[in-house]
């Protein structure tokens, strides 16, 4: 047991808790911070993707203590009150969800890429999207919505050709 | 009262943006496993190691000593409990009896033998491992051809031949049409199993109320009013004292259009405990215990005449049904042969299912539920065919088409498709893609010694499933309508969303209808206390079945909105437009709200009307819908490597009337994407001992981002006269279309290397053992 204390969506927060807790579960559990999914628990699919000082993080492998002292983001703490952070948006917009179980952490995902790379070429967007796994939308929309939250018109546009 | 009309605009056929998105992208959606109770307890599953042993017996001391342990239930707390139940028949089936839990013997790896309940989930798990099973292994069998050999170990003992039953389907005459036939080709085809892995695993909460004697079971599911009444049959307590709630779901595929062992147990632990509880899947329980799909072994025979005139089909259809069977599990390979005519004219089909147990999990629907299966054997030996007539791909399936003065036409399998124009989509397709231009290419590349294929398959789709007399369970669906006093309205659907949009488009439906705002419209379903029964969301059938049901109910209110509206402004001839009742002499009008308060404040009520603005509708559909379409693959193979690369991917789609073009899209794109995983990448492997060999993500390739092609799509609408709406379905088309044109692309690829066929999936390991002349 050990007290760790983080910022959680720009609070300061502590937790007694086994430090190697998956940090997904503390969020989930303690934090009722719900918007966090549990995928798979073993990194694969990324469904449980949170910012850690910025960096996208799969915190079902990540123990609680690794986090202590740093800077955590869920989906959550993404959008401003109403309003919703543009990338957010972006997804809606392009109609890159349909059962949303894999939307936060894509989400989050894209956030930090966009942080890192604020201009990316759709290559490196499909490279930093990668890990994330998504059994709906077979990714076209999720990476044109990426392209639009960059200030850029998706270059993957539906009826380009045929329609 | 006002006089002035607003300027209504359609809202369907448009890319509305969805209202289930600001709940998704913001987090506070609620699934299964956001779902807490005060005193709730956590189960963990102990399942077998073994895909086929005697159980001597279970040792439960240790884990219900570890501290936390609230309880531990083995076979024998739920032998009177049951049976998961199957909802197919088919004549001589042979059903297994399911327990929940495993009684003397278990049959495959994943069979849950108990149940441990804990104050946390930390604790439950740590106990299940304590649990103690004394297994005395016996053989196991995975194969389903293997399975059938005489002498092959029985997976259930009193059924040693391990056939769970043999169907046959004719039509006209296939031994003559081979007879008459210039040419007949053969090919072993087969469909692989695959793993469905919905993002969000399955999960339970239950909770039991002991002084109402009333159950909730909250469940990822597809088909809530059905596992309502499964359940209480299996539980043996009320139907009307179960609620069961599928609140957000996170995708199915077909995988949560079934009734579990873990809805009853946990049903059951919350009734023995007093406790609500939770039991949510790991993803390894996913892949051991959630249904599988495919696992076809097709043998095909395809007469023709020198032409290319296809005379007719032959098909042993060998099933691995795995151990048990789920709820379809049988009835899935008969879709399959339904479907076996494709979108050709031919008339003589003969076929035969053999339905085989295997120590597996059970397959049952997966994305497409049959009809992949079908289009993927369809589409391969019509390939093969044209290759050994020399005949264009394109050409022989122009050749085959059923005509479009031939609708509605019956087919030698029994169905009436209900509209097409078959060659529509594949024009479109060809056009897209430069056709002949592209055959230059492709003569080019090869000249310079590189292997370009261009792969074409079309597809039929039996969607809108279905008439009831077709289902086990009832195939029509059910919409209420409500206008509230303040005129906002409320839509209640049978059917279960997760993922398909339907909140978006039944509004785009009501918001036309009715002209009020799509921010005015709640649409709710999933939930049996609130919703009327209904049956749920499969088989491309939600938007065809219940949003006609809703339709329906719609119209019904209308004629009631006109008579209080007729009342209100003193008219004999009154109009509903635009969200108002306009008297067509006076031109007065009334609003919705206006006439919602009316008719509930009830001051005054037309002759012979009640208050209120209600309609519901049970629709009952008269067919079902038969959506179609083209894909068209090209593909470069990589001689070093056996890598593939997608150049194009062109999907041409005809789903009748389209509600939201940015969600058929989305349907589509996510349908090619589980088809290109079949194709490419997936397959569940069980070695011959059953141990699930891909039982874990890292094992199991399921698509990601890098390993997509930009996807071309298209329409043709060809409206279906099945439903008002000319809707057909389009959750499945992306599926059905995808692995054929796949396969076909690479198999052209390779055929100046005397390639003629390849099974899925297509490795590179598979496919540079070809390039070096060996056996795939």
């Amino acid at each position: 047991m050990a007290t760790l204390r983080f910022t959680v969506n720009g609070k300061a927060r502590s937790v007694d808790t086994p430090g190697d807790r998956p940090l997904l579960d503390v969020l989930r559990e303690d934090f009722k911070l719900t918007g966090v999914k549990y995928g798979c628990g073993e990194g694969q699919c990324r469904a449980c993707t949170v910012l850690i000082n910025g960096r996208a993080a799969p915190s079902c492998i990540t123990p609680v203590r690794a986090a202590g002292g740093k800077s955590i983001t869920t989906i959550e703490g993404l959008s401003n009150g109403e309003a919703l952070h543009p990338v957010q948006q972006a997804f809606a917009d392009e109609g890159a969800l349909q059962c949303g179980y894999c939307t936060p952490g894509m989400i989050l995902t894209a956030t930090a890429l966009l942080e890192r790379t604020p201009h990316p070429t759709p290559e490196q967007i499909v490279e930093g999207m990668n890990g994330n796994l998504c059994r709906c939308c077979g990714y076209p929309r999720i990476i044109a919505a990426v392209q639009r939250a960059a200030g850029h018109r998706p270059a993957l546009r539906e009826g380009t050709n045929g329609e | 009262m006002g006089t002035t009309l607003t300027e209504t605009k359609t809202l369907v056929g448009q890319s509305v943006r969805r209202k289930e998105d600001p709940r998704l992208i913001t987090g506070t959606a609620t699934y299964v496993d956001d779902i807490q109770q005060p005193g709730m307890n956590y189960a963990a599953v102990v399942r077998s190691p073994h895909a086929a042993a005697r159980i001597k017996g279970v040792d439960t001391k240790a884990a219900r000593e570890l501290p936390g342990v609230v309880a531990v239930f083995t076979g024998s707390d739920v032998a009177e409990l049951g049976p998961v139940p199957c909802g197919a028949s088919l004549p001589g089936l042979r059903v297994p009896y399911h327990h929940l839990l495993a009684q003397d013997r278990v049959y495959f790896v994943g069979h849950p033998v108990a149940v441990v309940v804990a104050h946390d989930r930390y604790i439950a798990r740590d106990a299940a491992e304590r649990v103690e099973v004394d297994y005395e292994t016996v053989a196991a069998v995975t194969d389903s051809e293997k399975a059938l050999a005489p002498g092959a170990p029985a997976v259930h003992p009193q059924w040693p031949d391990n056939l769970a039953f043999t169907f046959e389907q004719n039509g006209g005459d296939f031994a003559q049409a081979a007879r008459d036939a210039d040419v007949v080709v053969r090919q072993r085809i087969t469909s692989q199993r695959l793993i469905p892995m919905a993002l969000e695993p399955r999960g339970v909460v239950a909770e039991w109320r002991s002084g109402d004697k009333a159950l909730t079971i909250y469940s990822s599911s597809q088909i809530p009013h059905l596992m309502r009444t499964l359940v209480a049959q299996i539980l043996g307590i009320a139907e009307n004292r179960l609620r069961v709630v599928a609140p957000e779901v996170g995708g199915g595929f077909g995988s949560k259009l079934n009734v579990y062992a873990e809805e009853a147990l946990m049903g059951f632990v919350a009734m023995k405990t007093g406790k609500p509880v939770k039991w949510i899947e790991s993803r390894r329980e996913n892949f051991l215990a959630t249904t599988h799909g495919r696992g076809h072994v097709d043998y095909l025979e395809i007469a023709a005449k020198k032409d290319g005139t296809i005379l007719g089909l032959s098909l042993k259809l060998i099933q691995d049904l795995g151990a048990y069977h789920q709820l379809l599990t049988p009835a899935v390979p008969t879709l399959s042969v339904l479907m076996m005519p494709g979108l050709y004219r031919f008339r003589n089909i003969h076929a035969t299912i053999l339905g085989v147990f295997t120590n597996c999990v059970p397959t049952d629907a997966y994305r497409g539920a049959g009809r992949p299966e079908a289009t993927h054997a369809i589409e391969r030996i019509v390939d093969c065919l044209a290759a050994e007539l020399k005949m264009d791909p394109a050409e022989i399936r122009f050749k085959n088409f059923v005509h479009n003065d031939e609708f509605p036409y019956l087919t030698a399998t029994g169905l009436s498709y209900d509209s097409g124009n078959y060659a529509a989509p594949l024009e479109k397709a060809l056009d897209l893609v430069s056709y002949s231009e592209l055959r230059n290419q492709q003569a080019e590349a090869r000249a310079a010694g590189r292997l370009m294929g261009i792969g074409i398959a079309t597809y039929g789709e039996i969607c809108a499933i279905g008439p009831s007399p077709a289902t086990p369970a009832g195939g029509w669906e059910s919409a209420t309508v409500k206008i509230e006093p303040s005129g906002k309205v409320t839509v209640m659907s049978g059917v279960k969303v997760h993922g398909q949009g339907e909140e978006t488009t039944f509004s785009q439906i009501v918001a036309d209808e009715l002209g009020v705002d799509m921010d005015d419209i709640v649409v709710l379903h999933g939930d049996t206390t609130l919703v009327q029964y209904g049956i749920g969301t499969f088989g491309s059938r939600a938007t065809a079945i219940g949003g006609t049901a809703l339709y329906f109910a719609v119209q019904d209110l209308k004629a009631k909105i006109k008579k209080f509206g007729a009342m209100m402004l003193n008219s004999d001839d009154v109009s509903f437009v635009g969200g108002r009742c306009v008297c067509n002499r006076s031109g007065k009008s009334v609003s919705l709200a206006e006439v919602a308060g009316a008719s509930h404040r009830a001051l005054a009520l037309p002759p012979g009307t009640d208050p209120g603005l209600v309609a519901t509708k049970f629709w009952e559909p008269p067919n079902f819908t038969f959506p179609f379409g083209a894909h068209i693959v090209v593909t470069e193979v990589d001689r070093e490597t056996g890598g593939i690369k997608i150049n194009r991917y062109v999907a041409v789609d005809d789903c009748g009337r389209i509600i939201n073009p940015m969600i058929v899209a989305g349907q589509i794109h996510g349908g090619v994407a589980q088809g290109l995983g079949q194709a490419l990448f997936e397959q569940a492997v069980y070695d011959e001992s059953g141990q699930l060999v891909t039982g874990e993500l890292t094992d199991y390739a399921v698509p990601k981002a890098t390993m997509m092609p930009w996807i071309e799509t298209g329409h043709t609408v060809t409206p279906s006269p099945v439903n008002p709406l000319g809707v057909k379905g389009v959750g499945e088309a992306g599926t059905i279309g995808c692995s054929p044109a796949v396969v076909n692309s690479v198999v052209d690829a390779l055929s100046p290397l005397g390639v003629r066929h390849i099974d899925m999936p297509l490795t590179p390991e598979k496919i540079w053992t070809l390039i070096q002349g060996g056996a795939a």
